[in-house]
């Protein structure tokens, strides 16, 4: 069985499910002959045509909306945004139709569309190509936010995204498109969406994350098991709906946690988080949940970005100062 | 000089003010006064159903409304243009369209009266049109995503959009031409121009001589109609759906009318324009011309107009009570349609939301 990447990962999925589903159709920027930026759509037009694999005109509001009407006709659509940076011109059809279609016609009008982008920063690109602005999605009622981190999980998740009844968003953290390899047999599994992955169990802390930042968790879970702290890492996965009895049951377990995430702080996804904690499992909490997150600064051009970035230092700083409270 | 291309926007009329026929080459559905006589009768139910619902508004028995007066040619020349299978997505005032297309007048009541409920259309071929959309232009892009898929499946239906001429100032309503015109869609955008968009007029929207000539830039065949003249806007309608049914093209018609209402109930034209271009306007009357017409042809006459009129009204009425009559949903609708399935951490919120109406809060 072949070893891939994250963005093969996602390769892969939209195969499947194309090769196995007449009514998924792909269409984007550049997602044609060109196979995508970052070859996420490689070969695919090849195998499935122009009008199944379609280089749309360079225009995300159209992007988005031809997305929610091909979804509204029973399409099952996946439209990319060539990156983050430019997905605020299909908010509009995002926010006003795809996420609130199903309600507001009670229910004769769905879109099962999945909007991909790639997300976040890390890879020395230029200005709007780096950012991470998940919740700015996650407060939009009727949208499934998901962000996967591994190879096996982006290949699970993406196949759950396309078969879901409703639109998702479908972060993919770039920084880790080629990170490493693994197995991941082409079967058709989907992973579950609405469940959070605990992905390393622990006693003393839980550091909950999402996207490229599960690589740094689990290396700072790494350096601090060599010093006896046992940390619980658990990857979000879908941000919205949010799986907060997972989260909830580890901080119980725990008693410290530590959230980190790429986005700025101020009203990141991670305040949601934290007010949950402290809404429901305040008195489990041993120490004041700690943020490890971007700054309330624009990510900076690269020769500053990992500056930015939260990293295994400021991680292992957060979780230590959440040990020393006893 | 070397001339690149050369383009020219045709304006089409058979009947003026006055409902005389200025040609005589009239389009072969024009001869068949049957059809002719349905078309007038759905535009004078859209009125009195208009009539009856801004009524319904300043009697506090509906929201904010968005009035079609003076839209009725321009609408009703759409919706019965279309073949059932087609679809039609749309802004917010087009009822003349809906009602022929089967929409309920007790839905339009529902939606504008607060209820979700009234989206729901629950007639053919109206049930597969999409809902009402506020956002100004973003129904066209689903046109253009509707066209896209009935050309991916081979389907030989079209997909409609309606657009006001504010709306047609916006990007949207660019890029659904725009794809239409490159991917070959099997699509019509109607610019329904009223020359107001709330207080904004015509001149103020662009410097274009026509609104139909911005589907030139997009590759598509353009006609600017007299809005007013139902033979005109359904014959208009008829070619540009034929040709995107066969696969040669999308299409922009621009119907020229007036909003002879306020933008909605809770405007007040009055502050932005004067009465005599209104006056003006009214002399131009959709209805008057038709009626004219049909009754010089000896197919129309004051009896049936007043009987017509008092069966409208006996329907509307009927509509009213229906929808006086409809209980509101109960509370956790709002859970409801979010997604499929209502999620764990959302039927949280709902059990909390239902709770407090226990407690009778």
């Amino acid at each position: 069985m072949a070893q891939i990447t994250l963005v093969e990962a996602v390769t892969q999925a939209l195969a499947y499910e194309m090769a196995h589903d007449d009514s998924v159709v792909v269409l984007g920027e550049d997602v044609g002959v060109n196979g995508g930026v970052f070859r996420a759509t490689q070969g695919l037009q090849e195998k499935f045509g122009e009008l199944r694999v379609l280089d749309t005109p360079l225009d995300e509001a159209t992007i988005a909306g031809v997305t929610v009407g091909l979804a509204a006709q029973g399409m099952k659509a996946v439209a990319e945004a060539q990156f983050e940076g430019f997905i605020y011109p299909m908010m509009e059809q995002i926010a006003c139709h795809a996420a609130r279609m199903r309600n507001r016609t009670r229910g004769r009008i769905t879109v099962p569309a999945v909007f991909r982008a790639p997300w976040g920063g890390g890879i020395r690109a230029p200005e709007h190509h780096s950012e991470a602005n998940e919740h700015l999605f996650t407060n939009i009622p009727g949208l499934r936010v998901v962000l996967p981190s591994s190879p096996a999980r982006a290949y699970g998740l993406l196949l759950a995204a396309i078969r879901d009844p409703d639109p998702v968003i479908f972060f993919e953290p770039k920084r880790i498109y080629r990170q490493y390899k693994e197995e991941v047999p082409d079967d058709g599994e989907a992973l579950p969406l609405d469940v959070c992955f605990v992905l390393r169990d622990g006693t003393d802390v839980t550091l909950v994350t999402w996207g490229s930042q599960v690589k740094e968790c689990l290396e700072t879970a790494d350096e601090l098991a060599a010093e006896g702290i046992s940390a619980e890492v658990i990857d979000v996965a879908t941000l919205t709906p949010l799986d907060f009895d997972t989260i909830a049951e580890s901080v119980q377990k725990t008693g410290r946690c530590v959230i980190v995430h790429e986005a700025p702080k101020t009203a990141g996804f991670g305040a949601e988080i934290a007010a949950r904690l402290s809404e429901e499992c305040f008195y489990d909490l041993l120490a004041p949940v700690e943020r490890v997150t971007g700054f309330d600064t624009h990510i900076p051009l690269f020769r500053l970005e990992m500056k930015y970035m939260p990293s295994v230092e400021r991680i292992t700083a957060a979780v230590k100062r959440t040990l020393a409270v006893s | 000089m070397t001339i690149a291309a050369k383009f020219e926007i045709e304006y089409l009329q058979y009947l003026d003010a006055e409902g005389k026929q200025i040609r005589d080459d009239l389009p072969a559905f024009a001869n068949d006064l049957e059809h002719m006589v349905g078309l007038y009768k759905t535009m004078l139910s859209t009125r009195v159903f208009d009539a009856k619902s801004v009524a319904l508004q300043r009697t506090g028995k509906l929201g904010t409304y968005a009035s079609c007066l003076g839209h009725e040619a321009a609408h009703v020349g759409v919706g019965s243009a279309m073949k059932p299978e087609d679809v039609l997505t749309l802004s917010y005032r087009e009822y003349g369209a809906q009602l022929y297309r089967g929409v309920q007048p007790r839905e339009v009541y529902m939606y504008w009266g607060g209820d979700e409920r009234g989206n729901d259309y629950q007639n053919e071929p109206a049930r597969h049109d999409f809902a009402w959309s506020v956002p100004i232009a973003t129904q066209c892009l689903h046109a253009a995503g509707s066209a896209l898929a009935f050309k991916i499946r081979k389907e030989p239906r079209v997909a409609v959009c309606t657009v006001g001429d504010g709306g047609s100032s916006k990007g949207d309503f660019y890029g659904a031409i725009n794809i239409a015109g490159a991917q070959n869609l099997p699509m019509v955008a109607v610019i329904v121009n009223n020359q107001w968009a709330i207080s904004v007029p015509r001149r103020i929207q662009s410097g274009a001589t026509t609104l139909a000539q911005k589907g030139i830039a997009a590759g598509l065949d353009c006609i600017q109609v007299d809005g007013n003249d139902i033979i005109a806007v359904r014959k208009a309608m008829g070619d540009a759906l034929d040709r995107a049914r066969k696969g040669e093209g999308a299409s922009v018609v621009e119907l020229v009318t007036y909003r002879l209402s306020d933008h909605t109930t809770a405007d007040d034209a009055r502050r932005y324009r004067g009465e005599d271009e209104v006056k003006d306007a009214w002399s131009k009357d959709p209805m008057k011309r038709l009626r004219n017409w049909l009754t010089a042809r000896g197919a129309w006459d004051d009896a049936r107009e007043e009987a017509w009129k008092n069966e409208c009204d006996e329907w509307m009425d009927n509509e009213v009570n229906a929808y006086l009559e409809t209980r509101s949903q109960p509370v956790t609708a709002m859970f409801d349609y979010i997604f499929a399935e209502v999620p764990a951490d959302l039927a949280k919120q709902r059990d909390y939301v239902l709770s407090l109406e226990q407690k009778g809060h």
